[in-house]
């Protein structure tokens, strides 16, 4: 194994924890305010640790490219949704969780 | 090797059992919303089980308007539907349906079980070792224009599925189109996000549209899955509040509307006309045709489905006076 697969093998698995870890967040967090957080943190944080795993095997620089653009484009998206959730949570009057 | 395939087998049975739960989970919920929230979530699954099946161009095309064209739709017509309901005072009728069972509730349950015994005859009675068209597109795939196999089946072989394909989109916006106007715009502004990630997105997924479009000669991609992306960046334009100008909306709206049927219908008529068969593009020309084919189609496809989202005719001057 080459010194960049051990990278790329490392990077994928911290990416997956974060999925996973998100989806655990998603099913056990109290309410929608926490949840939002727990699943835009997977998102961008998690896909940008496998986008960077899979780069590493990329055959071009096009394809990091293009890799580097979905992330991105998922980062914008991820951030936009959440927001427009969690403000149409809020505006319906679902109040943030207090312990 | 052997941890891999298991690890594989392991992932497409999790897919399949997923796939009918998930199936079972729309069709059973009561809540609306819920379900198509779950169908969305069908839709992806779907994808990914195309993507299993080595057909990147299928997965495309269900995430696209499978999962997220068909989705904005539904929750448009839920909107609509919940509009209306409030207007006429008789919301919560939806909900109360299902616990008075009518006689006239057991026909669809026959009619599936006989389209079900029909598909499963169907499935049984197939060759067990299926030969395929794969060999023959191949054999016959530098004539058609492009290097991609599924586009030349798509726009050259079986080009007149493609044409009736536009054409069944088109009577579909009739169809709306011919229930009403437009639905009139709420008073709520979309506020600083949306706004600034359709400004934002817009003119990405348009590039990404002409990519698809383009890359669709040699490479998973093509008219359905890049006007469904136009069809997208036009939902968010119009989820951001933006609205055509009247002048738009009359002749260029319509002009686009038709410009994919219309210049499929022109080539095969031309195809006809000149002795060949309906839709036979001569081999030295097949790759500029299915070019012009495919861009029209793009455009008409993209209008088509934001113009859906608009759920009818949109209003313009000429008709308010």
């Amino acid at each position: 194994m080459m010194p960049s697969d051990c990278i790329s093998a490392a990077l994928l698995i911290a990416g997956g924890i974060f999925f996973l870890a998100g989806t655990f967040g998603l099913l056990r967090f109290p309410d929608v305010y926490t949840r939002l957080h727990a699943l835009t943190k997977a998102d961008n944080v998690g896909l940008g640790l496998m986008v960077a795993g899979l780069a590493l095997q990329a055959e071009s620089w096009a394809v990091v490219g293009k890799l580097l653009l979905i992330w991105l484009l998922v980062l914008l998206a991820g951030a936009s949704v959440a927001h427009l959730v969690a403000g149409q949570a809020l505006r319906t009057g679902t109040r943030p969780w207090k312990r | 090797m052997e941890a891999v395939n298991l690890m594989l087998w392991t992932f497409d049975t999790l897919l399949g059992l997923g796939l009918l739960w998930v199936a079972w989970r729309t069709l059973a919920c009561a809540d609306l919303f819920k379900g198509i929230v779950l169908f969305v979530a069908f839709g992806l699954l779907m994808a990914l089980a195309w993507v299993r099946l080595d057909a990147p161009d299928i997965a495309l095309a269900e995430a696209a308007i499978g999962a997220g064209v068909t989705g904005a739709l539904l929750m448009a017509a839920l909107a609509r539907l919940r509009a209306s309901e409030t207007d006429e005072g008789s919301a919560g009728q939806l909900g109360s349906e299902g616990s008075d069972a009518e006689p006239s509730q057991w026909l669809p349950v026959v009619i599936l079980l006989v389209v079900a015994a029909g598909l499963g005859h169907a499935l049984l009675s197939l060759p067990p070792e299926a030969v395929g068209l794969g060999a023959e597109i191949a054999a016959h795939l530098d004539i058609s224009g492009v290097s991609n196999p599924v586009t030349a089946v798509l726009l050259n072989f079986r080009g007149y599925d493609t044409l009736l394909e536009m054409v069944v989109l088109f009577v579909a916006l009739l169809g709306v189109w011919s229930l009403g106007r437009e639905i009139e715009q709420g008073a709520s502004a979309p506020g600083p996000v949306l706004d600034t990630l359709a400004r934002i997105l817009a003119p990405v997924l348009i590039l990404v549209a002409a990519y698809l479009l383009w890359v669709g000669a040699h490479a998973p991609g093509g008219a359905f899955q890049a006007g469904s992306v136009l069809g997208a960046a036009g939902l968010l334009l119009l989820l951001a509040g933006w609205r055509p100008r009247a002048d738009l909306t009359a002749r260029p709206l319509r002009l686009a509307l038709v410009a994919g049927p219309g210049t499929f219908v022109a080539v095969a008529v031309v195809t006809l006309l000149t002795g060949a068969w309906l839709l036979e593009f001569p081999p030295k020309h097949a790759g500029t045709l299915i070019l012009i084919l495919e861009a029209t189609a793009t455009l008409s496809i993209g209008v088509t489905l934001a113009a859906l989202f608009l759920g009818g005719r949109p209003r313009h001057d000429q008709e308010l006076r």
